[in-house]
């Protein structure tokens, strides 16, 4: 990257402004704080003479600052003032602990400004007047984009009004944010035509589970601390969950929580802790934990696609040795001997269908679920992500997983636990779906020319969805029938009659009119008609929950670019306009579906949602109502653990684990056993390894956040990835006369894409491993469409074929290829 | 512009340290016009001499202080081209090898030629000017600019491009 040379940065300081910061990113949620002070000041070296407290006279040890230029910025207010801002982790946040990782601690240098990364912000709403894009005001937009709902609400009903739409927290969403879009979706439009960001269905990702009885997240990260055993299964949490894993799940393994085991377990043989990693491919997680300490690492390299077969070997294996709780069995489940007739599996037939030899899956079972010297049960936490919720039928996996997990009692103690890992954080507080389950498969709506609206909401789903290329060149073919007749308006035209020439275009000739409402012109959204700008956490108060279900206040510090808005404070605008235009003609009945909407702050939408104590669909359950701002700001970044249990001597008082009282989520208060029979692969799957030579598995990377709508941006990144990499087996390269840095194609029946070649010995031959969601190279384009029972992608159910495209000189000159395996 | 250094010699066992001379300036301004408030943009970076490219064996990381004794620092003849490589060869690099995530001292592996912390798992290429192939750093490696005199042959360290680990400013 081409820069001016960084190697100072402006202290804050005393009395430089300090708010509540939590990562916008991933899941696991680490405290920061943000100084702001005028542009003109600065703060001096001397301890006392900075708002940071550290004495910079001279060089700080390591491990005592968390300090970098790219937590820096210089941002501008709305009153014309500018101001330099600092957000750097918080030390006495009980998640990270003054750590950071790549993603969050570049937070700082994300935020708006006009010449910076975030340049490229939304402004203003802009609308596509058939040839390029120009900017509106809110009052134009609103007037188009209501006018046009209005109509097809009118004409032809809620469900031909479809949106893609974000339903998590963070910088993403949030819990005013997930309210406010719900309450417009499902209460006021009333419409079921709804997908989520990273699924063509409005579904969960964890339905197994929680039809078991079992919440997806039910443990603290300090259990990872505790336990004996940790079974990693799909997930590459170094990369994804950075700092869960380095300041909670790897300090056991080094042996650094073995005084706090003994002392919450004192009963109990404490051995030295163990590992286990289920995965098709060896992880940098799993190098690093083996750099740790070798011999207390199992990976069972399962084939692709076979997980339902392990849990049901292991589970089979567990039960005829006698180490399955028989009296938790039979006092809080149901449904056990079902479950095991139908999952039952040898040894040898489990060893047979994933490829892990009876060894070590007897290892496996020892380690995890074998009684300790003293006689307990071990306390063996099994940590979940994407290999499992995108892999060969989620529903089927999760229900082998936790049926063997319920069999030994695996939850509801500590130290245990059978959780997601998490992607983003969460934020979910919505009304009740109003569609079935399962629900409809939107993105095949659209395909098949249904549909004639769709917003996309605070995501990019051209980048996270399946069968990308297909359903990409659909959109572009509905939004071009739109653009066409948008070219051709003439001058002077009134609101409605731009609404005539929309719903003109998508009632007789097959258009879809597309709005974006994002930080940025998306790419979804450059395809569209219309974009609307949103504002992200620090531009916004926003509430958010970590994958330890700890809720935070993030605060507002500065204000969002040009007229952006909160999601919540858009979805009101919207309902109060259309409520405006049914109340102008009279018709008091659809006027009031949108009343409800008088909100002047995100605050206002978190009181309205988050905080009614039923009837709502919320991660704050009965005890929401406990919560406000002023309680949750007084909790700083250490927050509350929902669902909260009490509010005392003010304080927020919350719960670490779910479960501990043998209660669950069902109807009858038991843990219901599902049964979970292995059947291979789904036959398009099948057909597709049948015909193509390379397993085009796929996930993230520890640089990118997400589809890069900031990263991309930000040259450190794009320096690193400048497309989409691709992990291939040398051999397998050389065969192709592929070297890393060369441009790849990725190609099968469904689509095509490229990808950046980038050898690594430790995939298996045949194996490969692309990065998700990227701008330059869209994996998804390969990818089946088919889904489980509940509409849920299998995306790591890839294979394709590859050929070398180009070789690129410049990457090969500028990117690193050495090995991301820690040795 | 005059400049005042002192030489340091490396001894050939390669662990050498070189003595940062305090005060010495390569800003022609301040020594000028010392009256006058500096108004240049740069730190007052030093320069050291730290090896002769005749003295240099390939792909052995040299230790020095750079720009004074609490900055540790590397410098590797990587013997081919590599950006930012100084010296008849252009291949002569230097950093920081404080890890510019959290502190720790950085190693660097000769085989993979790379620099590691073992703290929090970061990697860095030495042939990719400092890329960080993996790990929590926010910016690549710190690199320590050289200048490369083709008479005597020396290498000296004349600034740093990026913020060394534990510092408001590079120079303290």
């Amino acid at each position: 990257m081409t820069q001016k040379i960084k190697d100072r940065i402006g202290l804050p300081p005393v009395n430089a402004q300090k708010t509540n910061m939590i990562c916008h990113f991933c899941i696991v949620g680490c405290g920061y704080h943000t100084y702001k002070w005028p542009v003109d000041k600065e703060g001096g070296r001397k301890a006392s003479q900075n708002a940071l407290g550290v004495d910079f006279t001279q060089p700080v040890g390591s491990l005592q600052l968390s300090m970098t230029p790219a937590m820096t910025n210089t941002v501008k207010d709305k009153d014309g003032q500018s101001y330099n801002i600092m957000m750097v982790p918080d030390k006495e946040c009980v998640v990270n602990s003054g750590l950071y990782s790549t993603r969050g601690g570049a937070m700082g240098s994300l935020m708006y400004n006009d010449t910076g990364a975030s340049k490229e912000r939304l402004k203003y709403p802009r609308f596509f007047t058939g040839d390029d894009w120009t900017d509106w005001d809110w009052k134009q937009s609103m007037a188009v984009y209501a006018g046009v709902t209005k109509r097809i609400l009118d004409k032809d009903g809620a469900d031909q009004i479809m949106f893609n739409a974000f339903d998590h927290g963070g910088g993403g969403g949030g819990f005013e944010n997930t309210w406010g879009t719900g309450k417009y979706m499902f209460s006021a439009l009333k419409t079921k035509m709804v997908r989520i960001h990273n699924r063509p269905a409005y579904n969960s990702e964890c339905h197994a589970t929680r039809d078991m009885g079992i919440g997806e997240l039910n443990n603290s990260y300090e259990d990872s601390e505790v336990a004996d055993t940790i079974m990693f299964i799909g997930m590459n949490t170094y990369e994804t969950q950075t700092n869960y894993f380095l300041n909670h799940a790897l300090l056991n393994l080094k042996g650094e929580t073995k005084e706090k085991r003994k002392k919450w377990f004192p009963e109990e043989s404490i051995a030295d802790s163990r590992f286990i990693f289920v995965d098709p491919r060896r992880s940098t997680t799993q190098a690093i934990c083996e750099q740790t300490a070798k011999d207390r690492v199992l990976h069972l390299q399962i084939e692709p696609g076979t997980d339902t077969a392990l849990f049901n070997g292991l589970l089979s294996y567990v039960v005829k040795q006698g180490w399955h709780n028989k009296k938790f069995i039979a006092q809080h489940t149901s449904g056990f001997d079902t479950a095991l007739k139908a999952n039952r599996m040898s040894l040898a037939d489990c060893s047979k269908a994933t490829g892990v030899s009876e060894a070590d899956l007897k290892k496996a079972a020892e380690w995890a679920y074998k009684p300790k010297a003293s006689g307990h049960a071990p306390r063996t936490a099994h940590m979940y992500e994407k290999g499992i919720i995108w892999g060969n039928d989620n529903y089927k996996i999760q229900s082998a997983l936790v049926d063997l997990v319920l069999a030994t009692q695996n939850v509801g103690r500590r130290g245990t636990g059978v959780c997601r890992l998490g992607g983003h954080q969460e934020g979910y507080a919505r009304p009740p779906y109003p569609g079935p389950r399962p629900a409809p498969y939107i993105d095949q709506e659209i395909i098949n020319g249904n549909g004639k609206m769709l917003t996309v909401w605070g995501c990019n789903s051209v980048r996270t969805t399946l069968n990308a290329q297909r359903y990409q060149a659909k959109i572009i073919e509905r939004s071009n029938i739109v653009r066409d007749a948008l070219i051709h308006l003439g001058g002077g035209l009134s609101t409605e009659q731009i609404v005539d020439v929309i719903y003109d275009a998508v009632s007789n000739k097959g258009g879809l009119f597309i709005t974006s409402i994002n930080l940025y012109p998306t790419k979804f959204g450059k395809l569209g008609h219309m974009m609307l700008p949103a504002a992200h956490p620090g531009e916004m108060n926003l509430t958010s929950m970590n994958g330890e279900r700890r809720m935070r206040l993030s605060e507002k510090f500065m204000d969002a670019p040009g007229i952006a808005k909160p999601d919540c404070l858009i979805a009101a605008d919207i309902a109060n306009t259309l409520k405006a235009l049914y109340a102008a003609e009279g018709n008091a009945k659809m006027a009031n579906r949108f009343d409800g909407f008088d909100w002047d702050t995100e605050e206002d939408a978190f009181n309205d949602g988050f905080r009614k104590p039923d009837g709502i669909d919320s991660q704050g359950g009965a005890t929401g109502t406990l919560v406000t701002y002023e309680r949750l700001r007084a909790m700083g970044n250490n927050g509350v653990q929902l669902p909260v249990k009490e509010f005392k001597n003010g304080k927020l008082i919350g719960t670490e684990m779910n479960y501990t009282d043998n209660k669950f989520g069902t109807d009858d208060g038991k843990a219901h056993f599902l049964p979970a029979p292995w059947t291979g692969l789904p036959e398009p799957v099948e057909k597709l390894r049948s015909k193509h030579r390379f397993w085009i598995n796929n996930g993230r990377a520890n640089h990118i956040w997400q589809t890069a709508f900031h990263d991309k941006y930000h040259a450190f990144r794009t320096d690193r990835y400048p497309m989409a990499p691709i992990e291939m087996n040398p051999s397998d390269a050389r065969d192709l006369g592929i070297e890393s840095g060369d441009v790849v194609e990725v190609y099968n029946d469904y689509g095509s894409t490229v990808a950046m070649a980038y050898l690594e010995p430790d995939m298996k031959p045949g194996h490969t491993f692309m990065l998700f969601g990227y701008f330059k190279g869209n994996v998804g384009n390969v990818v089946t469409d088919w889904t489980d029972q509940n509409v849920v992608p299998y995306y790591k159910g890839t294979w394709a074929d590859i050929r070398k495209a180009s070789s690129m000189a410049g990457y090969k000159e500028t990117v690193s290829f050495k090995r991301r395996r820690y040795s | 512009m005059s400049k005042i250094s002192r030489r340091n010699f490396l001894k050939s066992s390669g662990a050498a340290v070189a003595i940062p001379l305090m005060g010495s300036t390569g800003n022609a301004l301040a020594k000028e016009n010392s009256q006058l408030p500096d108004t240049g943009i740069m730190l007052d970076y030093p320069e050291t001499t730290v090896s002769n490219s005749s003295q240099l064996p390939v792909n052995k990381a040299i230790n020095f202080n750079y720009p004074d004794d609490n900055s540790p620092c590397a410098l590797i003849r990587m013997g081919h081209a590599v950006p930012g490589g100084v010296g008849p060869d252009r291949d002569i690099v230097a950093y920081s090898i404080l890890c510019n995530h959290m502190g720790c001292p950085l190693n660097y592996d000769t085989t993979t030629r790379t620099f590691k912390c073992s703290c929090h798992f970061s990697i860095f290429d030495s042939e990719k000017a400092g890329q960080m192939v993996t790990g929590q750093a926010t910016e690549d490696l710190p690199r320590i600019l050289l200048s490369y005199d083709k008479a005597s042959g020396d290498i000296k360290a004349v600034g740093i491009d990026g913020l060394i680990f534990g510092r408001q400013a590079n120079v303290v």
